[in-house]
């Protein structure tokens, strides 16, 4: 059990096994992104109510929305996910600083996917084309425009935070990477941390068709 | 009968409790047994600060009129009440408390699967409740714990603090999900196959999905109606073409799976209690552990029929109110294999076996009531009256929390090696009860009278009854504060328990009380189930009153 | 079968049944209650007999290993499983007829607001907190709020409807006994949700056309939310102070405001006049004319000390001479005041419309 202990120092003493923490910590990460999506799930079903009862309006409005910075960004979030799948092969490898590179590339991309949505809103909000009561755009009026560019702000709002805090952990799993604490034997973090920037990506893919091309 | 080791055994012996002194060892542990033993002390205390609330209330419908408040004050009253009662005590006392700490007992476990997010979610729940209550009382949330829009996105009063405290504990409840399915699926003991689990496992795990999947729900839900009260954005504001009623869908969505995260876990205390004090194996272990799983899911499709009057459509009201119908079978089901166990049984009439009899009679009167509701006409008579007021109270107090009581009782040896003393456990019982029937009845004959809840004053007609409920409060407070009274007293002159003064074949029964700090020395094997009582075990013992 | 009826009735503290549909909701009502309270009491004196007949007799006694036949799990289910399912095959068909008003009802419009009653006849009279409808015909309401979301409740009739801003709903009731019943507001509203009281006063049919008639004849029939017009409120036959009352009643100013002297919602009338009133910015400022009408118009512009936002604003629901016809009954009500002196001169009687 000694030489176990200190063959793996990563195992935690209330399990008995490395395999089994492992098993243990993907399930609690799968679990964990199960009320992520039940989180957007709420605004998703909104979005469907309000199109529902408002198909002109949507319609209307979805014409304003800026379809190529959208499909650049859809772009760049799905190139981030095929880099970040590969620094977890290159973790799996034991090759570290190929996995920092990577994780680098990931992590500037998420930093682009922001920007570019920076410029989105700025436009949005030069044109008074905002949540609610604050909506004030000339070119467009009825009901439902103002509605849709609640559940704009909001989805891509919660959204954009999602982008923020996944970028937050890559960065943190890129020092650890940068320490040599991964290796063929233990790579699990990488793993998890790609898993939830996948989920990010994949709520984009959803919400992108939604709000930009419908 | 060997002589009783001097009390001060238990504390001479290394065990979880004395392992490390000191508050931060408390504040800063890892082990599920203090953890539990922490929100033994919060959601205690939490249990205490609802219960003022509700006798505030019920001295002010001592009168008609004005008794010893205004009405803002009786209406953020009966706020802190709901709010408090559920989020801060219903939710997450069973799980928090006999979840952490049998657990990882019951499967040979040494912990939880993530003790560190363990921690993480006692100060979730600390942090929460000081923003909720501190957010009502500050600014006088009078909404009631349902929030609905437009008023609770156009009253003066205030809301966000109390939903942002809302939404954090919710986080402390998915963690807590989170980390029991994990300890389920990864931590079981060699041997010990899911058709070997203990009842409460299974019924614990059932809630932990529930509490994954609806709580985001509700936390963005409420974190909507922040939004919108904070910003005027009008997801819900029929000036901006919002739905008020897409409010209701939402919220009860998680809502209503809510209740089954309150009564999951009161069912899963029952289902060890009548094994252990019948001596005898459950019924049909399959039906209780599959309709645990069946209540979970079936939960999730019956929320309209918090909608009947609403305004929704009659097709929608039909659905609803027939899945309601089937909700109320698994439940049925558990009702009367609790009742076969008893069956042939060897009956040992204590304190938790009398809180399980009680347990299972409200259970019975107050989900009949619901299935009344559920017939949809009468629904329409009751809703938003006392009648629903009762009916959840019996389930919600009648049921959930008198399987609080036999469980605090039952594995109160297991936690502090002391024995409470039986004669006033008993006779708190008995008050407890009798309490209980005496405010609550009155509030149904209320409710079939026409009395609307949430009612400051009331016509004189209703009178009569209001001042008997009240009675009956004050006799239940009292017998609450008795419990509370020797229990803890026990601590410091109970008699000391023995590892196993029940004789209980429960898993968690097979290590020291109070367990140590280390639950295992080695990795027990599983070879049977564990409520089986066909043989006679060679040095069993148990001592009995 | 009648006896049977009123002795369940009272045994459950049930209303009266004011309507058809009131009666056959009890009937269900009674037979859930009576076999919920067999199946329930069965399983209690079954657990009681358990407990005697096996009790534990030796500290560590063993007990028989005993498995359940599949055919005890599919009584245990299908028994209750058939009897809930009976039940609501009859409460259902209740709801859908609830749901479902006749072609031929009449139609009343319901305005809920914080915290009062308006009901509208079309082509008929408004009231506030008072619905007369005929005994014996069947009348639906077309319900709708004016802020947040209250519910219409009559016990006697067995029927809530929620009532919701931005839309209507509706729900309809034909009573059968004359009488007056309960309204209740039954979705929490605020400060005034347990006073927001109302009548359902259910008339024998000629005497409801009679009524209808009179009012027709008598008053200029308005819509709700109708501009008021000016001249023609203001009955010539009474005082100006008279009129005020009458204006105030139909306004519903008595939810919040007393002329007693009693604490309320609102300030009380009593003394108002004239009086050194503080506000919640500090300032003292005197109740005169223009403070007074100010405050029916803008409600929320200086509001007094101790009391919240909560009036809303009557611009647009009172004419100019009505306002000021409150103004004049406000400035009647002095601890000090003489009782007033009795009508004197020539009374007009408006011409009869043909």
């Amino acid at each position: 059990m000694h030489t176990e202990a200190a063959a793996t120092p990563n195992l935690a003493h209330h399990f008995p096994s490395l395999e089994q923490q492992e098993h243990a910590a993907r399930l609690g990460m799968w679990l964990f992104l199960a009320t992520e999506i039940l989180l957007f799930t709420v605004l998703f079903t909104a979005y469907a109510v309000y199109r529902f009862l408002f198909p002109a309006g949507f319609e209307g409005a979805s014409q304003l929305a800026h379809v190529a910075i959208g499909a650049t960004n859809t772009v760049v979030l799905i190139t981030s996910s095929l880099t970040v799948a590969l620094a977890i092969h290159c973790a799996r490898q034991g090759r570290s600083r190929a996995t920092v590179a990577l994780l680098a590339v990931t992590i500037a991309f998420g930093a682009a996917f922001m920007v570019l949505k920076g410029f989105e809103y700025y436009h949005h909000f030069a044109d008074g084309q905002l949540p609610g009561k604050y909506y004030h755009y000339a070119g467009l009026k009825g009901p439902g425009v103002s509605m849709y560019f609640t559940l704009y702000f909001l989805m891509t709002g919660l959204h954009g935070l999602h982008v923020l805090v996944g970028m937050g952990v890559l960065t943190w799993i890129a020092i650890r990477a940068a320490r040599e604490e991964f290796s063929p034997s233990y790579s699990t973090p990488v793993e998890l941390a790609g898993l939830y920037w996948h989920l990010v990506d994949l709520i984009w893919i959803f919400l992108f068709p939604l709000f930009y091309l419908l | 009968m060997p002589p009783s080791p001097p009390s001060e055994a238990v504390y001479n012996t290394p065990n979880y409790l004395n392992a490390e002194a000191g508050l931060r060892s408390w504040l800063t542990t890892r082990d599920h047994k203090r953890i539990a033993i922490m929100y033994l002390v919060l959601t205690v205390s939490a249990f205490a600060l609802g219960g003022v609330f509700a006798l505030l209330i019920r001295l002010e419908l001592l009168t008609p009129g004005p008794t010893i408040m205004d009405a803002a004050t009786y209406n953020r009253m009966f706020t802190l009440h709901g709010v408090v009662m559920i989020f801060l005590f219903m939710i997450p006392a069973i799980p928090g408390i006999f979840g952490n700490f049998l657990l990882p007992l019951m499967l040979g476990a040494q912990d939880v699967a993530f003790p560190r997010i363990n921690l993480l979610t006692v100060y979730l729940y600390l942090l929460g409740a000081v923003i909720a209550v501190w957010g009502m009382v500050q600014g006088g949330t009078d909404t009631g714990w349902t929030f609905y829009t437009p008023y609770s996105t156009t009253t003066v009063t205030t809301v966000a603090p109390v939903l942002l405290g809302a939404f954090i504990i919710g986080m402390s409840s998915i963690l807590t999900g989170v980390n029991f399915i994990v300890t389920t699926h990864t931590l079981r003991a060699p041997g010990l196959t899911w058709m070997r689990l203990p009842l409460f496992v299974w019924a614990i795990y059932a809630t932990s999905i529930i509490q994954i999947l609806a709580t985001p729900v509700l936390g963005m839900t409420l974190l909507l109606v922040a939004v919108e009260k904070v910003f005027g954005f009008g997801i819900f504001d029929p000036v901006r073409g919002g739905d008020p009623i897409l409010f209701q869908h939402l919220f009860w969505f998680y809502s209503h799976p809510a209740v089954y995260i309150m009564v999951l876990p009161a069912m899963a205390v029952v289902s060890e209690v009548v094994q252990a004090f019948a001596r005898k194996n459950i019924f049909g272990y399959k039906a209780v552990a599959f309709s645990s799983l069946g209540i979970a899911f079936v939960g999730f499709f019956v929320w309209g029929h918090h909608l009947f009057t609403s305004g929704q459509s009659t097709f929608a009201s039909g659905i609803f109110g027939v899945l309601s119908m089937f909700v109320g079978i698994f439940t049925a089901i558990k009702v009367f294999n609790w009742t076969a166990t008893l069956y042939k049984g060897a009956i040992h009439v204590a304190a938790p076996f009398v809180y399980f009899l009680g347990f299972l009679y409200f259970l019975m009167f107050g989900g009949l009531t619901g299935i009344a509701l559920s017939t949809v006409s009468l629904d329409v008579h009751w809703q938003d009256t006392y009648f629903v007021v009762a009916h959840f109270h019996f389930i919600m107090v009648g049921a959930t929390i008198m399987a609080f009581l036999s469980a605090l009782h039952y594995w109160w040896p297991k936690m502090f090696g002391r024995m409470y003393s039986e004669r006033w456990a008993l006779a708190a019982a008995v008050l407890v009860i009798l309490g209980f029937n005496a405010t609550f009845i009155p509030q149904f004959l209320l409710g079939n009278m026409g009395m609307p809840r949430r009612y400051y004053s009331y016509p004189e007609q209703f009178w009569p009854l209001n001042v008997a409920s009240t009675a009956g409060a004050s006799l239940l407070a009292f017998g609450f504060l008795i419990v509370l009274l020797y229990l803890v007293t026990s601590l410091v002159n109970g008699r000391v328990a023995g590892p196993n003064p029940w004789g209980s074949r429960g898993y968690e029964w097979n290590t020291p009380s109070p367990p140590n700090a280390q639950n295992f020395p080695e990795t027990p094997v599983i070879t049977g189930s564990a409520h089986d009582y066909q043989d006679e075990l060679a040095g069993e013992v148990a001592r009995a009153h | 079968m009648n006896e049977l009826n009123e002795l369940m009735r009272n045994l459950l503290w049930l209303p009266p049944q004011a309507s058809e549909y009131a009666r056959s909701v009890d009937h269900l009502h009674f037979f859930v209650f009576l076999v919920a309270q067999l199946g329930a009491w069965a399983v209690v004196v079954t657990t009681l007999v358990f407990i005697v007949r096996y009790r534990r007799r030796r500290l560590l006694q063993s007990t028989e290993h005993v498995e359940p036949r599949a055919i005890h799990e599919v009584v245990f289910i299908g028994l209750p499983l058939v009897l809930f399912l009976v039940w609501f095959a009859i409460g259902f068909p209740q709801y859908v007829t609830l749901q479902t008003p006749p072609k031929d009802a009449r139609d009343v419009y319901v305005l809920a607001k914080k915290w009062m009653w308006k009901f509208a006849y079309p082509g008929g009279p408004n009231s506030t907190d008072v619905l007369r409808v005929p005994a014996g015909r069947p009348v639906r309401l077309l319900l709708t709020s004016r802020d947040v979301i209250h519910s219409f409740f009559v016990p006697a009739l067995r029927l809530k409807q929620d009532v919701l801003p931005g839309r209507y709903t509706q729900t309809w009731f034909k009573a059968t006994e004359p009488g007056r019943y309960q309204i209740f507001c039954a979705e929490y509203c605020g400060l005034g949700h347990s006073s927001m009281l109302g009548e359902v006063v259910v008339m024998p049919a000629e005497e409801f056309d009679a009524w209808m008639e009179r009012e027709r004849l008598s008053n200029h029939p308005a819509a709700q939310d109708e501009q008021p017009v000016a001249s023609e409120d203001v009955d010539p036959r009474s005082s100006l102070l008279e009129q005020g009352r009458r204006v105030a009643v139909l306004q519903g100013c008595f939810k919040c405001h007393s002329v007693d002297g009693s604490q309320h919602i609102g300030p009380t009338w009593l003394d108002l006049y004239n009086a050194k009133v503080k506000l919640e910015t500090g300032k003292t400022v005197v109740a005169d004319e223009a403070y007074l009408t100010r405050s029916m118009m803008e409600p929320n512009a200086d509001i007094v000390a101790g009391y919240k936002a909560v009036m809303p604003t009557f611009q647009g629901k009172l004419s100019a001479p009505e306002a000021a016809a409150i103004v004049e009954f406000i400035k009647s009500l002095r601890t000090d005041a003489p009782s007033p002196a009795p009508q004197k001169g020539p009374i007009y009687a408006p011409i009869p419309a043909k």
